[in-house]
């Protein structure tokens, strides 16, 4: 039996996933081409390489088709219900950094804090007759982030790209959104709001709650961990 | 008789209590239309409600309950006042770790148009008890009418008192409004920066650059205004706040929390008439046989159930399966009748047994 890990099949992800195991002593590489999506593990016996889209590893993961994946933990908390009885995180990786934020216009100057953008949802839902829209990608986030601190009368709107764009086009007024840099928020003359993010993301490796774990699957991972220098 | 026989036995039996106390069965249906949910309950419903979509009629929701169907069915033509009963499935996703089912039944009873409120709550108080005898439950009951009275007697403007109702259901909410408006938090650094920029007579508007979205820069405008000048309130009274603790905090029986809220009217009188309504509900009760001393009262009952009760509130435990649901819940909820039906407000008082946990209750109990 072997132990699956799942890695993201491309980009800096990949090449970074890549180097933090390599500094480790875990040699990982695509197998044949670069269009092949399958891969090599060298420095640790019975551990096959998964390559998988970052966005696929939340899933996977769950369904315990791969025992330990590596992705961002935004999509891991976004993707998965109740994440934390699904998955365990072993440790954040250091890189792939990005918050999720919520923005608003920046001309909208008395607005800095989530108890500034209720009292405005409450007054804009009366006034334009629906509720304030915040476009974004990170339903599950963005919603219990927003119960939590007690925000009403907002309406969560898709957006899966060129989502500081909806403002401008009026299709939303405010985002919810990945952001690693200010500025593309500055040319669409948006500002974050609420203090601290409503969660700071990076690369991770997790741990599949769900998936067949044997002795020969506990043995390899202690093996990794030891390799790794974390605790299990 | 067990498993699903039993419990279709006890959903006749209840059905039929209800149809003998003058309710007319009604068959509601399960989809119900997304906006409508999601403009009474916000985005959080979501989080709870199977979503599905119609390629006609868009997004549609399983029914989460029957609040919303029973009112829409009245309003659409019900006679005035009307007393209904129902029975069905109603659906919310759980957590992984939760052992309580997705799918699960009701059967409910509501007055609805009736004139006169303390004989209504009492009914249907009592004929949920009557249902449930003889097994000993823990009952809690409570009333959010007094703690929204209690908000309107504050010494405060009246936009300071929309927010704080508006959050009557937030209860975290609630309190930082609270504290913000008593001076227990301090004011964002943010906002009073903003508000030393305009008193020194700056364009803050100006200064911002171009403003983007459908809010309008005379919306902005408007807001600084208020803000303006509600940072020239005094801070509520720090005595008037700490009534609103001892009304949110109270847990007595029923009748000593009567006394409680009637010695805490002296100083709100605002509270008055509706510590008066709780105890002609009390008294109304005890007429039909109800022991009100065994009845806890909870000053914040229903506060977080989102439910919107807007008055009279109950709730029956099973003391000995502290995990099961509440095997009957219950309240009055005139005010969402008013969202609900474009401006017109209906009184509308119900509550609903879950057979499941009633039948597991009664395992336990035996």
């Amino acid at each position: 039996m072997t132990l699956k890990l799942g890695v993201p099949s491309k980009g800096r992800l990949m090449e970074k996933t890549f180097d933090w195991f390599g500094a480790r002593g875990i040699g990982l590489s695509k197998a044949g081409s670069e269009r092949e999506y399958s891969g090599r593990v060298e420095g640790l016996e019975d551990c096959a390489l998964v390559l998988l889209p970052a966005s696929e590893i939340p899933r996977e993961l769950e369904q315990g088709r791969i025992h330990l994946g590596v992705t961002g933990t935004d999509l891991v908390r976004e993707r998965l219900a109740h994440w934390d009885q699904s998955v365990k995180e072993l440790t954040p990786l250091g890189f792939g950094h990005a918050d999720l934020i919520l923005a608003v216009p920046r001309g909208w100057v008395d607005v800095d804090t989530l108890d500034d953008l209720d009292a405005v949802a409450a007054a804009f839902r009366r006034r334009h007759g629906h509720r304030l829209r915040i476009a974004t990608k990170y339903h599950r986030l963005v919603r219990d982030y927003l119960r939590e601190q007690g925000v009403a009368d907002y309406l969560l709107v898709d957006s899966q790209g060129a989502t500081e764009g909806t403002v401008a086009n009026r299709t939303a007024e405010a985002i919810a959104d990945i952001t690693s840099s200010g500025e593309t928020l500055r040319a669409n003359h948006l500002k974050i709001i609420g203090g601290a993010p409503i969660l700071r993301s990076q690369a991770a490796l997790f741990q599949s709650r769900g998936a067949d774990w044997g002795t020969a699957e506990r043995g390899v991972l202690e093996r990794m961990l030891g390799a790794l220098r974390l605790a299990g | 008789m067990n498993g699903r026989g039993a419990l279709d036995a006890e959903i006749a039996r209840i059905a039929e209590a209800f149809r003998g106390a003058g309710a007319t069965l009604v068959d509601l249906p399960v989809l119900q239309p997304a906006e409508t949910l999601l403009d009474l309950y916000g985005e959080d419903i979501r989080a709870r409600a199977y979503v599905t979509r119609d390629p006609l009629a868009g997004e549609l929701m399983l029914r989460p309950d029957f609040t919303v169907p029973v009112v829409q069915m009245h309003m659409e033509g019900g006679a005035n006042p009307a007393r209904y009963a129902y029975a069905g499935k109603v659906f919310r996703t759980q957590d992984r770790s939760s052992d309580r089912p997705p799918e699960f039944d009701q059967v409910g009873f509501e007055i609805l148009g009736g004139e006169d409120p303390a004989p209504a709550d009492a009914e249907v108080f009592t004929l949920l008890s009557q249902v449930l005898a003889p097994l000993p439950l823990r009952v809690t009951i409570g009333d959010i009418g007094v703690l929204m009275a209690a908000v309107q007697g504050l010494t405060t403007p009246e936009n300071r008192k929309a927010a704080l109702v508006r959050h009557i259901w937030r209860p975290r909410r609630f309190r930082a409004l609270l504290d913000r408006y008593s001076g227990r938090a301090p004011v964002p650094p943010a906002r009073a920066a903003l508000l030393e920029r305009v008193a020194r007579g700056k364009d803050v508007l100006a200064d911002a650059g171009p403003l983007v979205g459908l809010r309008t820069r005379e919306e902005v405008a408007e807001r600084i205004a208020a803000l303006a000048a509600d940072a020239q309130e005094p801070p509520l009274p720090a005595a008037e706040t700490d009534l609103i603790d001892q009304i949110v905090t109270l847990r007595e029986t029923a009748p000593s929390a009567l006394e409680r809220l009637a010695d805490i009217a002296v100083d709100l009188p605002a509270i008055m008439p509706a510590v008066e309504r709780l105890e002609e509900r009390l008294e109304a009760l005890a007429a039909r046989g109800i022991d009100i001393a065994a009845l806890e009262f909870e000053g914040g009952y229903g506060r977080s159930s989102m439910e919107y009760y807007d008055g009279f509130v109950f709730g029956f435990h099973a003391a000995a399966r502290p995990d099961l649901p509440p095997v009957a819940t219950g309240g009055r909820y005139d005010a969402m009748t008013r969202a609900l039906g474009c401006g017109a407000e209906i009184a509308a008082v119900g509550g609903v047994v879950r057979p499941a946990a009633l039948l597991s209750a009664r395992e336990a109990g035996q």
